[in-house]
């Protein structure tokens, strides 16, 4: 990242870009936007195909893949909506209550 | 080389639209603002100006399209008047925030209920709070001289803010005056080159518009805006200035009328000031020390030059063209009374409520309230701080 946002918190208010705008992409992954799931998703190696409807269906990017196969979930930054649950063709991702056991 | 001709408001404003010839307009007319709109649609259709008009289907589409315009890159302009400048209200306080640099003139004109065509400020004192400069015209001269002055002093480096051009509606916007029209490449060279800051279409460099700002950072930007607006006054004397040297046509924040011993005086926004200054003579002539101040720029306030104007007098009149409805008296009078909240000395203060719903005001009905403040300064009190003018009683 060029813009260093880093400590934005401390800056003063002249400092801010005006308008409020935000001077480069990709930062919205400072933001981490987890602390917002009431339902946690949870994924069944043994029932899963590949297919990856998953990584393409999630809003927020939180399917990591890696070498074109299923890693893991971001939970820094999914939400919780259970749109990959929902899109699963195999159910081999379900959601469960957050806090609750797994 | 400048031309003299006779125009409307109306006319002025789109001869100064067509002279800046903005890359994009979004309008919807409305009256007393419609023939703009017409006559720069027909500048477009006959080739006169390359700008792209958008005929949007509502004044909140043609703010949202302003507001889409300067954000892509564009210099772009718009102008309404009372509902349509009412049904862009929320668009208003995005475009000041966003801190684009919109131009709008506005036709000023009474609000409904009850519906009323006519002039007077109730419109743009509505929206005094949303993040506008609002300079307001007393002649047809002074909406295309002002409107030109706008555009630089929206973009100026340092403001960034939207402005709007009030003019009164039906009495500057329908009445003609001689107007001086500069000529076109004085005016292309006065406004300059539009100067894009983080434009959308700049992909190589993409930034973000409108993003969530809660409690952690929102009010460090409207803090920027106030340092913005206090930015406004320096730039609108400077441009000013910048205008004088090439139109010969000076213009400042107030503008003083005879106030040099004067011992009364009304203060006024807009074509009030010349059914007043009129009536200044008239009472100068008799021996009475009268006197008047036009705020010609009401955002941002011109306190100082207000306080230093009006310090010396015995008694002062502020003429208001709105209503607050907050049980005392209009904006103006508010205002100008705060200002001498921090003052030793001021004069006695009446706020007089006139002209609503575009009832007319006269040389009598201003003598009526000189004749106001004689009463209060033989009196040494003002009996009643608001003053209904031309009241049926």
């Amino acid at each position: 990242m060029k813009w260093n946002i880093k400590d934005a918190e401390h800056w003063s208010w002249k400092k801010y870009p005006e308008g409020a705008l935000i001077l480069e992409g990709g930062n919205a992954a400072y933001y981490k936007t987890g602390g917002w799931r009431t339902d946690k998703p949870a994924w069944d190696e043994e029932k899963c195909t590949q297919c990856l409807i998953c990584w393409i269906s999630c809003p927020d990017s939180s399917i990591i893949v890696k070498d074109e196969k299923w890693d893991s979930f971001d939970y820094d930054h999914c939400k919780g909506c259970g749109i990959c649950a929902k899109v699963c063709p195999v159910d081999a991702i379900s959601m469960h209550p957050e806090g609750g056991e797994e | 080389m400048a031309i003299r001709v006779a125009y409307t408001g109306n006319g002025a404003c789109a001869q100064a639209m067509r002279q800046v010839e903005p890359h994009m307009v979004a309008a919807y007319p409305i009256t007393p603002q419609t023939e703009v709109v017409e006559e720069f649609a027909k500048f477009v259709a006959d080739g006169k100006v390359k700008t792209k008009f958008l005929p949007v289907e509502s004044e909140h589409s043609a703010m949202s399209a302003c507001i889409g315009g300067v954000a892509a890159g564009g210099r772009v302009m718009t102008t309404t008047a009372s509902q349509g400048l009412a049904y862009m209200w929320e668009m208003l306080y995005i475009a000041s925030g966003l801190r684009l640099p919109i131009v709008m003139g506005v036709a000023n004109r009474a609000l409904s209920a009850p519906i009323n065509i006519h002039g007077d400020h109730s419109d743009t004192m509505g929206a005094r709070d949303s993040g506008w400069v609002q300079l307001y015209c007393k002649t047809v001269q002074e909406v295309y001289d002002t409107l030109i002055q706008a555009v630089r002093i929206a973009e100026h480096d340092e403001v960034r803010l939207p402005v709007m051009v009030c003019y009164d509606g039906f009495s500057v916007s329908h009445s003609l005056m001689d107007l001086e029209v500069l000529a076109e490449e004085q005016v292309k060279g006065f406004v300059g080159r539009f100067t894009p800051r983080y434009p959308l279409l700049d992909i190589a460099n993409p930034v973000t518009y409108g993003p969530l700002a809660l409690y952690d950072f929102y009010f460090e930007y409207r803090r920027q805006q106030v340092e913005a607006m206090a930015t406004a006054e320096r730039a609108v004397r400077e441009i000013a200035e910048e205008y004088a040297s090439l139109s010969g046509r000076r213009y400042s924040a107030v503008e003083a009328y005879r106030l040099d011993n004067a011992e009364v005086a009304l203060v006024s926004l807009g074509s009030t000031a010349s059914t007043i200054e009129y009536a200044v003579d008239r009472l100068r002539d008799e021996g009475v020390a009268a006197g008047a101040l036009r705020i010609r720029t009401f955002r941002p306030f011109p306190k100082d030059a207000i306080r230093e104007a009006l310090e010396p007098l015995k008694a002062v009149a502020v003429m208001d063209r709105s209503e607050s409805l907050s049980g005392w008296g209009g904006p103006v009078g508010i205002e100008v009374k705060a200002a001498f909240y921090e003052t030793e000395a001021r004069p006695l203060l009446l706020d007089v409520v006139y002209g609503l719903g575009g009832r007319d005001v006269g040389v009598d009905d201003v003598r009526e309230v000189f004749g106001e403040l004689k009463k209060a300064t033989d009196a040494g009190k003002m009996s009643d701080p608001v003053y209904y003018l031309s009241l049926r009683e």
